[in-house]
């Protein structure tokens, strides 16, 4: 009797894990002995999308590396609700200094190792956007022109949360923070104001540039993985939502996420030495609006036409410049 | 002090921070009622069976049916499935093949010979009258508890209506066989040819501790048709048992069948594999409220049997039949019309039920008869005092797989009875519905479609008509199951609590909650495909 030859797994690679998935093929958050880098009782709020995503990349490196791994951290929120000095959530190396500087001393760290002949130790500097985008944005800049060993992990929240949810140079057109209230007749934050890292660094031509998001696990640790297996300067941007300064559910952190994705709003891609090699596709694509009435900054913009369709034309200009959606679609 | 330059206090580890304080909600694993088997009659855990059978692990899923069901390589073929219906996965594509798949795993376990063995010896001996599906379920059940169980059949064959009222193009005999003869292998002693007039004095004589009583309702409910004789009749239930009896039965000719049930159904596609020149369904009913499932009526119309819906049979002259046209009336019966027809038949076969043979049941004490059926309470006793009852004669849906589950009832009632007890049926977990999921998660897959015997070789003969699944699509379709309401070991809530705050126990062993740390923000329980997390309230 004919049949077809399928491999078809319940899940597939949407969940953490799956059973009916070759081991190789599962994620390092599934496995029993995962690192757990950040561990429990750190002071982060309820959902928070950024402890997930921390935890997701440092893990994913960890295993990458066998374990050699050093974080230089910026000041944030990240910072802040994991070391309450003297105590911290972290279980790897890890240093903060200050809130502009992680890049340079990422790049100390590396060039220190370089010197004790090293290799199989590796660098990561990590922060939020606040500190990546704007306040260390030169040091950032530098380290990448400089092509210094180090993967630099981006967690976007799109605002400065640890200080009282203030704008960001990665905050959206109209998003409420405390500093684009939603008043006049443009409420929230402006449009075309603002910059995309990611293509910032693309454009200082490093070996690696990636985004990624918190819904999208499998594509996450990927991207870690292929970062680690890299030298030089590398820089990835996870997409974490932030319940208490977006008005979110903390329930619905992970599905926020999903549907900034699935808009297109937030377009994950790949990029090395500056070419664009790959992009995730949008599975089920929805409208923008659907992202948006998750998100107490948003609520206004649900109310206004004009903000709706501009935020409708960032995403579907991202699907159209990063070809989020095949040809035939699915 | 020995501290390095600079460093005045030792390094902590946040675990001293318990953040499990914050909590107002917390979550609860749980295991949810997957609508499936709600639905299923036979109590059946099919999401338990399914997902042993997506990992291959065939064996160990047919015990899993084997626990409620005793017949699955029958059920795999003539159960009307009421699990497909209620399947969650509709909302996606197309409901889960459970039934193809129940049919796969009961074959492979006649190809590989697994048995199951009967229980300790409890030293009890139990009657069972009656060899259809509730009997025979009802002694496999009885012998896996340990008791000695005889059963007694009127017929020359054990099966009931399996055997004598579905026809071998949907239920091969070989496999009805082989099921029963597993049943025999474990200590079940089946007398046939034996009728049991007096019930209650022949356990006295042979010393049965309890009876099970399941003869079915297998007299035919026939109408007195006005007729000058010129257009031979017969009924249904007579046909299909002469059928089964004898080797060659052929019929010729324009056969008229009146009635639209699943037995209607039954003797329409019989009739075209005897000879039948042309097979009419004449049925009371509007054709959308025929009672025969769609399913078989789909087939049956493929294979050439005409369906006449809102007609009366009012008298048979001259080799014709007088047909009323009715008219469908609301949700009431079809009223007459005063439209007459004339249609030319050959053989005019009813199918228009069949009831209980209750001159069986005069001498009971105690037992109750109404509405054609025998009445029993909700631990399947009779009125009258170890005697219990099930399957067709007693109210029910009366389908094969509705008669399975009473003859587990009735055993696990008798059970209990035996050893001077009660049985209680387990409490039924919640209901999860689709909102309770999260079907983000699972993959596309278009149902498979069963490879169906070409057309003109069913209409020829009763090879069985509907295909098998081979081994690669059995596991293809189990695996499209969601697994509604129970953990399928995704690690979903292990990978997305921003806490740390559960511990993966192991493949089998499912998870835990760290309370100490789990902050209660609830993403486990969002995000869980299958609907085994539930948030509750704290007592604060």
């Amino acid at each position: 009797m004919p049949h077809q030859q399928v491999k078809f797994y319940q899940t597939g690679t949407l969940t953490v894990g799956n059973r009916l998935l070759d081991k190789a093929q599962r994620t390092v958050q599934a496995t029993m002995d995962r690192s757990n880098s950040l561990d429990s009782g750190h002071r982060a709020c309820q959902g928070c999308g950024e402890a997930l995503g921390a935890r997701y990349a440092i893990d994913a490196a960890m295993r990458a590396t066998d374990n050699q791994l050093i974080a230089a951290n910026a000041t944030g929120c990240l910072e802040v609700f994991t070391t309450p000095y003297p105590e911290s959530a972290w279980r790897i190396p890890w240093m903060h200094s200050l809130f502009g500087n992680a890049p340079s001393v990422a790049t100390g760290i590396a060039a220190a190792l370089r010197v004790k002949g090293r290799q199989d130790v590796r660098v990561i500097a990590q922060g939020g956007d606040g500190g990546t985008t704007d306040i260390g944005f030169g040091a950032l800049s530098g380290m990448f022109e400089r092509n210094d060993d180090v993967l630099y992990i981006c967690y976007d929240n799109q605002a400065y949360m640890n200080t009282g949810v203030q704008r960001s140079s990665a905050t959206p057109g109209s998003a409420r923070t405390a500093t684009t209230m939603p008043l006049g007749a443009e409420p929230g934050a402006d449009f075309d104001k603002g910059k995309n890292v990611p293509l910032i660094a693309m454009a200082h031509g490093i070996p690696y540039v990636a985004t990624a998001s918190v819904d999208r696990l499998h594509d996450l640790e990927a991207k870690v993985e292929k970062a680690m297996s890299i030298r030089g300067a590398r820089y990835i941007q996870v997409f974490v939502p932030c319940p208490l300064g977006w008005g979110s559910k903390p329930a619905d952190t992970v599905k926020v996420a999903r549907l900034a994705v699935e808009s297109g709003l937030y377009p994950l891609f790949e990029a090395e030495y500056g070419e664009l090699t790959s992009a995730t596709k949008i599975r089920r694509k929805v409208d923008v609006a659907d992202y948006l009435k998750l998100q107490r900054r948003f609520a206004h913009t649900l109310k206004s036409e004009t903000q709706l369709a501009r935020l409708q034309a960032v995403a579907d200009n991202n699907i159209r410049r990063f070809g989020l959606i095949d040809e035939q679609g699915e | 002090m020995n501290k390095p330059f600079a460093i005045t206090l030792d390094v902590g580890s946040s675990l001293l921070n318990k953040t499990g304080s914050w909590r107002t909600e917390r979550p609860v694993y749980l295991d949810r009622l997957p609508p499936c088997n709600n639905a299923c009659p036979a109590g059946e855990n099919i999401q338990a069976w399914l997902y042993h059978a997506e990992e291959g692990r065939y064996e160990q899923a047919w015990r899993e049916i084997m626990k409620n069901n005793p017949f699955p390589a029958v059920m795999g073929r003539v159960c009307y499935h009421p699990c497909e219906k209620a399947c969650n996965r509709v909302h996606l594509d197309d409901a889960v093949g459970i039934n193809s798949v129940e049919r796969f795993l009961g074959d492979q376990a006649l190809r590989e010979g697994w048995q199951v063995s009967p229980g300790e010896d409890s030293g009890k001996r139990v009657m069972v009258v009656g060899a259809g599906p509730a009997g025979l379920a009802c002694a496999y059940h009885l012998r896996s508890l340990g008791h000695q169980v005889t059963v007694y059949e009127a017929s020359a064959q054990a099966g009931g209506m399996v055997r004598y009222g579905i026809p071998k193009y949907r239920m091969p005999r070989e496999k009805l066989k082989a099921e029963i003869r597993r049943i025999e292998e474990m200590g079940v002693e089946i007398v046939l040819n034996t009728r049991i007039d007096d019930i209650q004095s022949f356990q006295q004589a042979n010393g049965f501790d309890a009876v099970f009583l399941a003869i079915g309702a297998q007299q035919p409910k026939r109408i007195e048709i006005p007729s000058d004789g010129s257009v031979q009749q017969l009924d249904a239930v007579g046909l299909l048992r002469t059928i089964e009896e004898e080797e060659h039965v052929s019929l010729r000719g324009r056969v008229v069948i009146y009635g639209g049930g699943n037995t209607a159904i039954d003797v329409a596609r019989s009739a075209i594999r005897m000879g039948a020149t042309q097979v009419t369904l004449l049925v009371y009913e509007a054709r959308e409220k025929m009672p025969a499932h769609e399913m078989e009526i789909a087939e049956a119309l493929e294979e050439g049997v005409e369906i006449l819906p809102l007609r009366a049979i009012r008298e048979i002259r001259d080799g014709r039949l007088k047909l009323e046209q009715m008219v469908d009336g609301e949700g009431q019966w079809p009223q007459a019309s005063g439209q007459f027809e004339s249609f030319p038949a050959d053989l005019v076969i009813q199918a228009l039920g069949q009831q209980v043979e209750t001159d069986l049941l005069q001498g009971l004490v105690g037992a109750r008869v109404e509405d054609d059926a025998l009445q029993v309470d909700v631990e399947m006793k009779s009125g009258c005092e170890g005697i219990f009852a099930g399957g067709d004669m007693v109210p029910s849906a009366r389908t094969v797989t509705t008669a399975i589950g009473h003859g587990k009832h009735a055993a696990r009632s008798i059970d209990a009875w035996l050893r001077g007890e009660q049985y209680h049926k387990p409490v039924k977990h919640e209901l999860v519905d689709i909102e309770k999921m999260n079907t983000w998660y699972y993959t596309d897959a278009p149902r498979t479609v069963r490879p169906m015997l070409d057309i003109v070789r069913r209409q020829s003969g009763f090879a069985e008509v509907v295909g098998d699944l081979d081994e690669i699509n059995a596991a293809y379709e189990a695996r499209r199951c969601m697994s509604c309401g129970n953990c399928f070991e995704c690690d979903n809530c292990y990978g997305v609590c921003p806490d740390n705050a559960i511990t993966k126990l192991g493949p089998g062993n499912r998870f835990e909650f760290k309370y100490d740390y789990c902050k209660g923000c609830g993403m486990c329980a969002t995000e869980c495909p299958c609907g085994a997390i539930k948030m509750e309230s704290e007592n604060i």
